[in-house]
């Protein structure tokens, strides 16, 4: 006979539990336990997510909004049960208000090329941020290099702050959006986006914020943000690689062309004309990830499952611990010192190269990121051209912390310090 | 902890530390720039050769003790030979680190004096990269190369 499980009651944040979620956490390397911090480049994947994939690919699958026969209706309603499921994550007021795109980037690039083509030109300005992800800076360059707009960058400050004066004097007559950063990710900094989105709308300029580092961490409401964008990517919130989402206000999305053309974002076409579809599917072209969806999905149902009050509760009190200790290390130095912190810290020590701390790191199976964490504007604003950048999820634990420091101690001695 | 020591050899983060060499030549007359986009690792190789000989050599850059250390013990053992000489060592010393075979890498490092403490970057394949971008500016400077190296 076997056991009968009660009925779980709202079970308080158990990370040893939520550790038994992530297969690849049970794994060892080289015979140690496996301390991954280095979520905010991707985080690792739930059973669940795992299963979810697995099972539309076994049981469910066929191409989308195609079939007349039950098994493509069956992936159809499985895939736009999950754009339903972001609407929710975002509190978006509509489905047809997200689009799933591969991920945060190519979602910026989609506003740059179709809203930016389309409504900007020479001289009007785009507003972003210095500590902004080379995603959320390139497209601008590519858009200004094409149509000469301006791009004006809001200076931070030496604790990583956003300075909000500076910026509030950076928009003009000509600015015509403004994309920042929701949680910088290469210092973790927590930008203040409702000051920021207040300060646009004051001037009627539409606001694009990038939640990659956001979403896995804390609830986002686009509408009581009002926000006119909001991009994120399903790989760091527990979902699959190649699925993100755009939100865009309908209004807006409405008025913006068509950036690529194909399949399934026509109503109809002719040699002569083609009807565009209507939204989102407009901005969907040829098969979408499909199984990437319904993963994203699961993904969603587990981290509300776990809700993101226990989550924030959870990561604040790790990262307060991992920056108490941390910094009792000789020679340590955290770049940035942001009020409000969320899920990264960025460090040098000693004058040793990243590089030679993420070799040593690695001997123990601590798993962190080296380099200048595609954000090389806020690296050179800080003196230095790449830094050590310990990430932390829902699943890491004291232990890994405690395994960090001591493996940053070893660092110590093969360099000695 | 024994495979870090390999890599991480005395003379490795002496050289790391305090790089000899680590000057421009304003009479170079072969120069290259290299780059490792993947850490940002930079180095400049400077080359002054009469004949086929190298008669003076520096570099300058930033970065990994291995790639520091790598460019600092390149510019000591590359100093008076002829080019020739030097084109066969990257041979080796590019064997040394990367040969699937061990005895094979352990037998091209063997005839390069001091450079033989590079043997244990080999277990660390993501570092190789570090320590040939000196040796591969190096090549592109004989070759009077006019785009900078990338590893890449």
């Amino acid at each position: 006979m076997t056991a009968i499980r009660p009925i779980a009651p709202a079970q308080p944040f158990d990370v040893a539990r939520i550790r038994q979620d992530f297969p690849i956490l049970a794994r060892e390397v080289r015979g140690k336990r496996l301390v991954f911090l280095d979520s905010a480049a991707s985080a690792q994947k739930p059973r669940i997510v795992i299963d979810a994939e697995r099972h539309i690919y076994e049981a469910e699958y066929a191409n989308v909004h195609r079939g007349v026969y039950w098994l493509s209706q069956r992936a159809t309603e499985a895939f736009e049960g999950a754009r339903e499921k972001v609407r929710q994550l975002l509190n978006a007021r509509e489905t047809r208000e997200i689009v799933f795109v591969r991920g945060a980037t190519e979602a910026i690039n989609l506003v740059a090329q179709s809203y930016g083509r389309c409504f900007l030109s020479a001289g009007d300005e785009v507003l972003i941020t210095h500590m902004e992800h080379h995603a959320n800076i390139v497209p601008w360059q590519m858009l200004r290099d094409e149509r000469a707009i301006v791009l004006r960058v809001a200076p931070i400050d030496d604790a990583g702050e956003l300075d909000l004066d500076a910026f509030a004097r950076l928009i003009g007559p000509r600015t015509r959006l403004i994309a920042v950063t929701h949680v910088a990710n290469a210092l973790g900094t927590v930008i203040p986006v409702g000051e920021v989105i207040r300060l646009a709308k004051a001037r009627g300029i539409p606001v694009l914020i990038d939640g990659c580092q956001a979403v896995p961490h804390q609830a986002v409401d686009v509408q009581a943000l009002d926000c006119d964008f909001y991009v994120f990517s399903g790989h760091k919130l527990y979902g699959p690689t190649g699925i993100g989402a755009l939100y865009g206000k309908a209004r807006l999305l409405q008025a913006m062309p068509p950036w690529q053309g194909g399949g399934d974002m026509i109503r109809s076409v002719t040699f002569e004309r083609t009807e565009y579809n209507e939204l989102p599917w407009k901005f969907e072209a040829g098969t979408p990830h499909i199984a990437g969806a319904v993963g994203l999905a699961a993904a969603i149902d587990y981290i509300q499952s776990i809700g993101y009050d226990a989550v924030a509760a959870h990561e604040t009190e790790l990262l307060a611990y991992a920056v108490r200790e941390l910094s009792k290390i000789n020679s340590l130095r955290i770049i940035g010192e942001p009020r409000h912190r969320s899920g990264v810290i960025s460090f040098a020590l000693g004058g040793v190269h990243p590089h030679d701390i993420g070799t040593i790191l690695d001997d123990d199976a601590i798993c962190v990121r080296a380099g200048h964490h595609c954000a090389q504007p806020t690296m050179e604003r800080f003196g230095v051209s790449a830094t050590v950048r310990a990430s932390f999820a829902i699943y890491n634990d004291r232990d890994d912390v405690d395994v960090l420091v001591a493996g940053l101690r070893t660092v110590h001695k093969v360099f000695q310090l | 902890m024994s495979e870090l020591r390999d890599l991480y050899q005395e003379l490795i983060l002496d050289h790391g530390k305090q790089p000899r060499n680590f000057r421009p030549i304003a009479t170079a007359s072969h120069q290259a720039d290299g780059h490792n986009p993947l850490c940002g690792d930079k180095v400049t190789v400077f080359l002054a050769i009469e004949g086929d000989r190298i008669t003076d050599v520096g570099f300058q850059g930033s970065g990994c003790a291995i790639s520091m250390a790598s460019a600092s013990l390149m510019t000591e053992s590359i100093k008076g030979k002829a080019e020739a000489e030097v084109r066969t060592m990257f041979e080796r010393f590019h064997t040394g680190l990367t040969a699937k075979d061990e005895a094979a890498a352990v037998g091209a490092l063997m005839d390069l004096d001091k450079l033989v403490v590079f043997g244990g970057v080999r277990e660390f394949p993501i570092r190789v990269k570090c320590a040939m971008l000196p040796w591969r500016t190096l090549v592109a400077a004989l070759d009077h190369a006019q785009q900078p190296v990338k590893t890449e």
